[in-house]
């Protein structure tokens, strides 16, 4: 246990020493995701490289998703829904966006099991960025579903 | 907590043949444990066996003191929310199981000859019948009023000696910002949030309907959400943990590093008087530290304390996001003498220490002298996940949530993820 501890302090101190450094880091990360806008816009016109595609839709559900549905959209029991086989995944695109836009709340059955949380709204993703992570969340964790396109995601924010 | 029950239904029933009936159950003679101890991994002389399996989530735990096992469940299966198990034939596992009730939670604990349980808006209570294992029909309702929650709803209670019983209203909040875990949303200075949640309530023990807002009192408040909670009667005091908030990296990602933000902040060993203030939504426990530290949401840095110089700390830390989900004053005599008074902590295992592993999935021990730890906290029991790293929380295949003492000394250690009920003996001398 004292040894568990002496980890935490250490890696804690070692990281706040080098805090400004890593966090000029993280910057640059969130400066490649959020290229979104101009970049992306652009690159989305452009036939994009397949690798980097996958890429940046990845980025957006580490960056967002993450945290509560897991690496492997495997969730937490009882608490956050998994993204995989018998989820919402694959319903309708219109209905995925609004789960993005405007959060969820309330009791939900996913894959056999309730869930009574809340999904906050996350309205800072970008159409670019909700076509992105939902087309990646549409083709993995076991899903096969058509990715999503932008233009639809535009049509149902209404142009935001 | 569950020992707490146990004391207050022997001196409430004290007849002598519940007494005897415990002796019957003493020292776990005749009891053979599993061969590979439930797949657990224990102190030495320590061994454990299934008392049983795929209940449903099961959460927390009462034990009468005829031995009869009462488990909460998060949702309702086979028509009850509540599971009643009894070991009939006496090879130390149940044989009778019964579903009951219509409400489903966490809190559950026996007292004067009811069980009390803990559905998320409501305290409710069941007359048992000596006996028998399934309790009445028709519950009374004890507590009531409080706000249906999409988060930290949970109601997990416990009692005094002098007729109270304290109930944790968790935070519906992660940092009470204005817009609920959303990135750069502030903190809303006061919290309004902390006039009927965040905090734990006191309620008369055995007094019908009351309604929180009004006969409730707010015994102590910033504390996010204690699952964890248990009056100790050795001390004539309360102990509950807390889970603290998540998100910091992600939210001020200048701040904290991903590494940081799976370190922080501490879940925290909590010495609850009346009035007490930890501190939640303005403060957290900083381990590297040692103090509580002004929450980014409210203007601090990291390191700045501000306004949190006046929150109470922790009487331990624990790694954060471990989720410490029950607690018990160990008061048997069937352990070594080290683990008398002391507490064991049910870890109900992080989903937020992302890039790194995740961590907790086990019970851990803390031994204590004169009300405070007397010595570093250990793991108690591991193995309870069964796999080698738990990436998601969903990699596990058990976790520990709940825990109960036995009128023979033996652990009880229940599991929400696939409904296992875990039994603990010594019998290494
Ligand atoms: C703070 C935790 C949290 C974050 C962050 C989050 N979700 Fe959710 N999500 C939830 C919860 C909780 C629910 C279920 C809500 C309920 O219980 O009513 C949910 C439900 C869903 C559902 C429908 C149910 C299912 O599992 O199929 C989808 C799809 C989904 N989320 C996708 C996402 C995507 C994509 C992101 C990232 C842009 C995201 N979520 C970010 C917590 C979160």
């Amino acid at each position: 246990m004292k040894r568990i501890f002496n980890q935490v302090i250490f890696s804690a101190l070692l990281g706040m020493f080098f805090i400004s450094c890593q966090s000029s880091g993280e910057k640059k990360k969130t400066g490649t995701v959020n290229s979104d806008q101009p970049a992306a816009e652009t690159a989305n016109n452009q036939p994009v490289q397949a690798a980097e595609k996958v890429h940046q839709e990845n980025a957006v559900y580490k960056k967002y998703c993450l945290v509560c549905h897991q690496a492997d959209g495997s969730g937490v029991p009882g608490m956050y829904p998994p993204l995989g086989k018998g989820s919402w995944t694959g319903k309708d695109p219109k209905e995925l966006v609004l789960i993005l836009t405007n959060g969820l709340k309330g009791k939900v059955e996913v894959n056999g099991e309730f869930y009574n949380s809340e999904m906050p709204a996350q309205p800072q993703l970008t159409d670019e960025e909700i076509a992105d992570v939902l087309s990646y969340i549409r083709s993995n964790f076991g899903n096969s579903f058509d990715p999503i396109d932008v233009e639809l995601v535009k049509k149902i924010r209404g142009g935001k | 907590m569950k020992k707490l029950a146990f004391l207050i239904i022997t001196l409430a029933l004290w007849g002598a043949c519940q007494l005897n009936s415990n002796k019957n159950l003493n020292s776990a003679k005749g009891i053979v444990s599993d061969k590979d101890n439930a797949g657990l991994k224990l102190p030495d002389g320590f061994s454990a066996l299934v008392y049983a399996d795929n209940i449903g989530h099961a959460r927390h735990m009462a034990i009468n003191s005829n031995g009869d096992v009462y488990v909460s469940l998060s949702n309702v299966k086979d028509g009850g929310g509540m599971v009643c198990l009894r070991d009939s034939n006496k090879d130390g596992r149940a044989d009778i199981i019964k579903y009951h009730g219509i409400y489903d939670g966490t809190g559950i604990k026996i007292r004067n000859g009811y069980v009390y349980f803990g559905a998320d808006t409501v305290i409710v209570r069941y007359k048992l019948t000596e006996g028998e294992l399934v309790p009445s029909e028709t519950p009374e309702v004890i507590a009531e009023g409080f706000t249906a929650q999409s988060q930290h709803a949970t109601k997990p209670f416990t009692f005094d000696e002098d007729g109270f019983m304290y109930v944790t209203v968790g935070a519906p909040s992660n940092a009470c910002q204005v817009q609920d875990r959303t990135k750069g949303s502030p903190g809303i200075d006061p919290c309004p949030i902390l006039e009927l949640h965040g905090g734990i309530w006191r309620f008369r023990a055995a007094l019908l309907n009351q309604d929180q807002a009004k006969e409730g009192y707010r015994y102590a408040t910033g504390i996010r959400n204690a699952v964890a909670i248990t009056w100790n009667n050795v001390e004539n005091k309360l102990y509950a943990l807390q889970h603290g908030r998540d998100q910091l990296g992600q939210f001020y990602p200048d701040l904290y590093t991903d590494e940081q933000s799976a370190k922080l902040p501490a879940e925290e060993f909590l010495s609850v008087n009346d009035g007490s203030d930890f501190g939640w939504p303005y403060c957290y426990y900083d381990p590297v530290q040692k103090k509580k530290v002004l929450a980014p949401e409210y203007g601090g840095d990291g390191i700045k304390a501000g306004r949190c110089s006046n929150a109470e700390n922790p009487i331990m830390a624990f790694p954060a996001h471990t989720a410490p989900n029950d607690l018990l004053f160990y008061t048997g005599s069937m352990f070594p003498e080290r683990y008398r008074n002391g507490a064991f902590i049910a870890f109900h295992g992080s989903w937020n220490r992302n890039p790194l592993p995740q961590e907790g999935y086990y019970v851990a021990f803390v031994p204590f002298k004169g009300g405070v730890p007397s010595g570093d906290w250990e793991i108690f029991a591991n193995g309870f996940a069964g796999v080698g790293e738990v990436k998601s929380p969903a990699d596990a295949k058990h976790r520990p949530c709940g825990l109960a003492q036995a009128p023979d000394g033996s652990l009880f250690v229940s599991d929400d993820a696939n409904g296992r009920i875990y039994r603990i003996a010594y019998n290494g001398q």
